[in-house]
């Protein structure tokens, strides 16, 4: 398919793949495959069906530092926009990662958070609204550009790490921030149990932590805020000052760091509290014990996790394991069957990323 | 059974002896409501000028007693219309001629507070504000404080996707709640979210709140709690400009600065609470501005040296710093009463609740001074200056003929500017029975179908709370056919009346 650089195309894209599926017999229906940069091919169920490159579907549409928001089209990278926030001294407060070449859409489609989701909240709780081209080419308005907007579902919100399976989010709106004044990378030796202990009472307390990541016996701590704030936390807290601790976030935040290398590479995502899980070849624990990377065969991992009451991401994995296992924790039957219907009513004929995120939609 | 009207609201029948006998057998007697005199107090909920009798109210103690009422509910065809403490504003827990009110005011207790993990898990019934003094000797907090907080539950709540002041720092209950148990009204239980992050799958926690007791009945929610500040100060400036004012929350905001609240009053606003709290205000201020600052000592002192100095260049006549909690109480105290300081001055008032791009602020008042002369009724104006939430309270008397109708078409006015405006007709009240009419003007009909695919995936027989939030097709075109958009008259040539 060729690139597709307006609106009107990817509708007409979408519109025509949807009449196509109505003729066609159900075991022979053509899927698009929703695409931007392709920096997270990698994530999710099966990639399945004729790609719809989005990518060309760029720019940004508004920009309104006063009212903290930013509006643009689906391709457009997410360097073009932070680089327009860093102008105006804003940030995209959850730290999306990159991976080279992500974009808006994808960003808000796999729903991924950076190191600062600890302090700032993740994707989901920043998107202030979404245009959508559904599974039919219907293009809808959801949400809008203001901070509170109570009037009707939460369509917009709902679509965060929805992987595309309910249409393309043309074009977003998220809520930005300002970059804090100052901040401060701070490192301890402590082990992975008094790591986890410590995280969560620092959490208890109200300090400007805004990151943390545990790997190898090295707890590193980032502070942010007002300048006061940080050095008196800072006194308070103790560890060693790094001098270039931004790059340190950066290696994490793009995965880039050696915690991230080893495959099968697993996310678990649990309560902040839960003890260190005892697996072999545990790498890393973010977002103040929240978020722990694990690398490795993963015999039980996801049993570990649901006991533990959170869940486990087969995050990076060949694709034909991610399709055996399913990339993502399986849902509860009243959830999965709530799942088809909300997928049925955006995506009627299915034709939109099937099996992405689950094999069952 | 009659054909239903496509589109058509849907209609129901209740046979009220059957539907009585149906739950004396599922509750105890203590329980259950029926006389008219037991119902009439539930007959609406903050918002008095709607009123409708329900059949019955259930007063379910066990979760195992909502899933009995549901499935009766459901199997008869009965609407239901979930209730916490009535004190929602838009005419959401307003009940159903045909249907029950499933009160969830015994659900009160709150079931876990885990002080490592910062969260606690209650009853749908719990007080917003209870949380807050059970997570208090553990440093914490729940952050969403809505005014009626005292009196709100967590259920509301979260059917409204409740703000409050502190939301433009801490976010509305949809950043702040981790997990619901939900009953469909099928009778059957799903639990959404978790106290881990990134539950799988959609994100049915961010439909489920705000979804005005649409989708299911929640028995469970679980909440995040966090650290108390350390301390909290608040600046108080005067502005003799309204515009100036907007302006200055603009600057406040460009400088970096995000403050904890940032509200503003009007002089009408100011001039009615004045003699009621004796806060202090500057009656000669067209406006005033309460902008808080909190965190260490250390951080609130340099945010509250740049916000006085923004406020300074921004033209304020006048600027306080509150020097003691007591202090500070009493500046937000003023602001906090604002409701009840206004039902003083006026037999009723009605209270509006939309949200507009901050920079279109001085455009909204005075176009509401315009609606003042326009409807011949004062509007004192309240808002979250900081999030662009109004909430501008219409004064009326009920008893004067013809007040009410001027009063609802003043407000609808209001709404329907704010969406032209770029903002919504809801910022935290929600859409209710109250502003059905303007979900036609801020929506087109595919969104308001998609509302409806999403409704009808929760609840295919529309039994819960139905008539509210999301209107049917069939109304928006009864509100179309009068609904004048900026001045464009559709078939201008006809005539009306």
């Amino acid at each position: 398919m060729p690139h597709l650089s307006g609106l009107d195309e990817l509708v007409t894209a979408i519109g025509a793949a949807y009449e196509a599926a109505l003729q066609a017999p159900l075991d022979s229906r053509v899927a698009l495959r929703i695409r931007g940069g392709g920096s997270k091919d990698f994530y999710g169920g099966m990639l399945a069906g004729e790609v719809l490159d989005v990518g060309a579907y760029r720019g940004i549409v508004a920009y309104e530092p006063t009212e903290l928001y930013i509006t643009a089209r689906c391709g457009t990278p997410l360097a073009e926009i932070e680089a327009a926030l860093a102008e105006r001294g804003q940030m995209l407060a959850f730290e999306p990662p990159h991976f080279d070449m992500a974009t808006l859409g994808g960003c808000v489609a796999a729903g991924l958070s950076g190191p600062r989701r600890l302090q700032a909240g993740a994707v989901r709780d920043f998107v202030l609204g979404v245009k959508l081209i559904d599974g039919t080419g219907q293009v809808l308005d959801f949400g809008g550009q203001v901070m509170k907007n109570v009037a009707g579902y939460d369509v917009s919100r709902l679509l965060a790490g929805s992987l595309g399976t309910l249409g393309v989010l043309a074009e977003v709106t998220l809520k930005v921030l300002p970059k804090p004044v100052a901040e401060r990378t701070l490192v301890f030796a402590i082990d992975e149990a008094g790591a986890i202990a410590r995280l969560n009472q620092w959490a208890g307390q109200p300090l400007p932590i805004s990151a943390s990541f545990w790997h190898e016996g090295k707890l590193w701590l980032r502070l942010s805020g007002a300048r006061a704030a940080v050095a008196a936390a800072s006194d308070k807290l103790g560890g060693t000052a790094v001098a270039d601790g931004e790059r340190h976030w950066l290696a994490v935040r793009e995965q880039t760091h050696q915690a991230f290398a080893g495959t099968p590479l697993w996310r678990l995502a649990l309560p902040s509290t839960t003890p260190a899980l005892g697996l072999d070849g545990l790498c890393s624990i973010e977002w103040g014990g929240a978020l722990r990377w694990y690398a490795g065969e993963g015999d039980g991992v996801r049993e570990l996790a649901a006991k533990a009451g959170g869940h486990a991401v087969l995050y990076r994995a060949a694709e034909s394991l991610r399709c055996l296992e399913g990339a993502f924790a399986p849902l509860a039957p009243p959830l999965l069957a709530l799942h088809r219907r909300l997928k049925k009513r955006f995506d009627p004929l299915g034709i939109l990323n099937p099996g992405r995120l689950y094999a069952e939609l | 059974m009659s054909p239903i009207m496509p589109n058509a609201e849907p209609s129901f029948q209740t046979d009220r002896r059957q539907l009585v006998a149906c739950l004396k057998l599922l509750l105890p007697a203590h329980c259950l409501l029926s006389d008219d005199e037991d119902l009439r107090p539930y007959e609406c909920d903050g918002l008095t000028a709607y009123r409708e009798m329900p059949l019955a109210v259930c007063l379910p103690e066990s979760e195992a007693q909502v899933v009995d009422v549901l499935r009766t509910c459901h199997s008869l065809g009965v609407p239901v219309v979930a209730r916490g403490a009535g004190t929602g504003l838009s005419g959401g827990a307003m009940p159903h001629a045909q249907g029950v009110v499933l009160s969830l005011a015994r659900f009160n207790k709150i079931l876990r507070l885990d002080r490592d993990a910062r969260l606690a898990v209650v009853q749908p019934g719990v007080r917003n504000l209870a949380v807050s003094e059970a997570a208090a000797p553990y440093g914490l907090y729940y952050a969403p404080d809505p005014s009626s907080q005292i009196a709100c539950t967590l259920g509301g709540n979260v059917a409204e996707n409740s703000g409050g002041v502190h939301c433009l720092k801490y976010g509305l209950t949809v950043h702040n709640v981790l997990r619901l148990r939900v009953v469909s009204i099928e009778g059957e239980i799903f639990e959404i979210g978790s106290a881990a992050p990134d539950a799988p799958g959609y994100d049915l926690l961010a439909l489920l709140i705000g979804s005005e007791g649409m989708l299911g009945v929640v028995t469970e929610v679980t909440v995040k709690l966090v650290p108390k500040p350390e301390l909290a100060q608040v600046v108080m400036a005067s502005f003799a400009d309204v515009g100036q004012a907007g302006d200055a929350v603009a600057a406040i905001i460009a400088a970096g600065i995000i403050p904890a609240g940032l509200e503003m009053m009007d002089k009408a606003a100011t001039a009615a609470v004045e003699p009621y709290v004796k806060a202090g205000y500057d009656l000669n201020a067209a406006a005033i501005l309460l902008c808080e600052a909190d965190g260490t000592p250390e951080e609130v002192a340099e945010e509250i040296a740049r916000v006085t100095t923004v406020l300074r260049e921004a033209g304020a006549s006048d600027i306080r710093v509150s020097q003691s909690e007591a202090e500070r109480l009493r500046f937000w105290a003023g602001r906090k009463a604002a409701f009840p300081a206004v039902g003083r001055i006026t037999p009723d008032y009605y209270c509006m609740d939309g949200t507009i791009p901050r920079k279109r602020l001085a455009e909204m008042l005075s176009a509401i001074a315009a609606m003042e002369k326009k409807y011949g009724l004062r509007c004192a104006n309240v808002f979250h200056a900081g999030d662009g939430n109004l909430h501008p309270l219409i004064m009326y008397d009920a008893a004067q003929p013809g007040e009410w109708a001027r009063a609802e078409a003043f407000g609808a006015e209001i709404l329907e500017l704010s969406v032209a405006l770029g903002g919504s007709i809801t910022g935290e009240h929600g859409v209710g029975i109250e502003k059905i009419n303007q979900m036609c003007v801020q929506y087109k009909t595919p969104e308001l179908d998609a509302f409806r695919g999403i409704k009808a995936a929760f609840d295919e027989t529309g039994l819960l709370n139905p008539g509210k939030a999301v209107p049917s097709l069939h109304r928006c075109a009864e509100y179309g056919r009068m609904h004048v958009h900026q001045g464009d008259l559709k078939f201008p040539e006809l005539e009306r009346f």
